[in-house]
């Protein structure tokens, strides 16, 4: 008897979920009319099994080649253009990101710097990158700019939210121990800040390091265009060695930055 | 610097200070640093003189040209569609090789290891790259942007969502199947309404990110407004190319509030 009440008890969730069910089938409808298998040939299959073909079969000297223009080098050159683009993001972000934390600034100063933070999240990575190449020159130098760029949205996303966790009783603790405005900062403050920025800046380095193709786009260094044009040339053996090195240095890099990540974040 | 600090306290006590890393790491990032400078040929002076042109290129995007949004609406809304239909099948494709990727409930380790080798893989292929392929087989057009972003959410959502299954409490779980249940019912009573917010939480902040992104899948040909901008920047239209950014602009911000008001009431 008690536990036929105490089902009786469970609130009916139907009518919210056939609501929702309905909402999302209508928009998989409304979506699917994107789906044109017009430009869909018969051609497709072969192209595909050439694809796959070459992609199972990588060009082995190319990819141990020691040269600058084999992949190893060209990998070294992707990790420094994702190194560096992250430090310069993450040392740009701060001063924002302090500007952007609510518990800071007073808000409608803090929401205008938002926004800007919001805009330039917003543009594609690719058009700094055009701008880039135009201002220093295709190469890795206007990668590193690019990638310093993009990276300043996301990072200082992650910072502000740090900023406005910062545990404020150790302040007034300081405080009342008779500490001046520089030891509050050093002993207060960083000691909270140094494990998150730290883990932010290295989960970005790992997205960076992933974007790296999207530079080789509009031709600003690294691995992405040697891929792009390969792929633009159909030699998928190159493609496919190119890929093989960069997914195994994404995984070790993953892999050394997630151990990292959980020393910092458990202190 | 080396020795260890030693503090008396005022009952005689010796209290040792643990050596701080600090200083090491801070060394080796800086070696590292200049090391990348040197790799990517970074050059202030390049960046000093020539600086000034990027916020140039900019400018000239201000102010957008309105008369152009009527030719916007087409391309912005197959991207949205784009994002929104491979975001939900990516998502749907992703549970069952979340299932075979947790431990608490793939018992075979064979397939474990072989469903999260896979997502891996996957996961860290570049979604241009898997953009490109998809043109070259599918065609030309949303078809292929929508593939390259039905893989990515696959993998991406495959992946959060294994590592939330094996955080699960068993216990809901085997208390049921003590009580007579069988495996499938005590999963959906037990395990389901422990996955279900966090999954649907993590596919919108993954929409979120696939509407930027699916912007510059057109770059390759994908479809999309990517397509357009490219269009533009290549004939110097840049009042129109501004009008993009903006009109994207507005458009991820409204995506973003709906997804985090739904997000916050979930969680």
């Amino acid at each position: 008897m008690t536990i036929q009440q105490q089902l009786e008890l469970e609130p009916n969730y139907r009518r919210n979920r056939v609501i929702i069910s309905v909402v999302v089938i209508a928009l998989m409808f409304w979506s699917a009319t994107t789906l044109n298998f017009s430009n869909f040939s018969i051609n497709g299959f072969s192209i595909a099994r050439s694809i796959i073909n070459g992609l199972v079969n990588p060009d082995w000297a190319f990819l141990f080649n020691a040269t600058p223009s084999g992949v190893p080098y060209l990998l070294i050159e992707t990790v420094a253009i994702a190194f560096l683009g992250t430090i310069v993001g993450a040392i740009l972000a701060i001063p924002l990101s302090f500007l952007s934390a609510t518990n800071l600034i007073p808000k409608p100063i803090a929401w205008i710097f938002r926004t800007v933070i919001m805009v330039i999240r917003t543009v594609p990575v690719f058009i700094y990158g055009l701008v880039f190449v135009r201002v220093a020159g295709p190469g890795a130098f206007a990668g590193l700019l690019t990638m310093s760029f993009a990276s300043i949205g996301m990072v200082s996303k992650l910072y502000i939210e740090s900023i406005e966790d910062l545990d404020i009783k150790v302040l007034e603790a300081l405080d009342a121990c008779g500490c001046n405005t520089f030891q509050k900062i050093r002993f207060g403050i960083i000691p909270q800040l140094i494990p998150d920025f730290a883990s932010t800046v290295i989960y970005r380095f790992d997205m960076n390091l992933r974007d790296a193709t999207v530079l080789g786009l509009v031709g600003a260094g690294g691995i992405g265009a040697p891929l792009i044009f390969a792929m633009n040339a159909y030699r998928w053996s190159e493609v496919s060695s190119i890929l093989l090195g960069l997914v195994v240095l994404v995984l070790i890099v993953e892999f050394f930055s997630a151990k990292v990540r959980t020393k910092l974040v458990r202190g | 610097m080396l020795a260890k600090k030693k503090i008396v306290l005022s009952d005689g006590r010796e209290v040792d200070e643990p050596r701080s890393m600090f200083l090491l790491w801070l060394i080796l990032l800086l070696i590292a640093t200049w090391a990348s400078a040197r790799m990517t040929g970074f050059s202030l002076s390049v960046l000093l003189t020539r600086g000034n042109e990027f916020f140039i290129y900019f400018a000239r995007m201000i102010p957008p040209n309105f008369a152009y949004l009527s030719y916007i609406w087409g391309p912005l809304f197959d991207t949205i569609k784009m994002s929104l239909f491979g975001s939900v099948l990516g998502a749907l494709l992703a549970i069952p090789i979340a299932l075979c990727s947790a431990n608490n409930i793939m018992k075979n380790k064979f397939v474990l290891n072989l469903c999260r080798l896979f997502l891996s893989i996957v996961r860290t292929l570049p979604t241009l790259v898997v953009a490109l392929i998809a043109t070259y087989v599918l065609g030309l057009g949303t078809l292929a942007g929508t593939t390259a972003i039905t893989v990515f959410t696959f993998a991406y959502i495959g992946k959060l969502l294994y590592e939330q299954i094996e955080t699960v409490d068993m216990g809901a779980f085997e208390a049921m199947e003590a009580l007579g249940s069988t495996k499938t019912q005590a999963f959906f009573s037990a395990i389901v309404p422990q996955v279900l917010p966090s999954y649907i939480a993590n596919c919108l902040f993954n929409f979120e990110g696939n509407v930027r992104y699916a912007a510059i899948l057109g770059y390759v040909g994908a479809g999309g407004l990517g397509q357009i901008i490219n269009e533009k920047i290549g004939w110097k239209e840049y009042g129109n190319v501004g009008m993009i950014l903006l009109v994207l602009f507005i458009t991820v911000a409204i995506i973003e509030f709906i997804s985090h008001a739904i997000r916050k009431r979930i969680t």
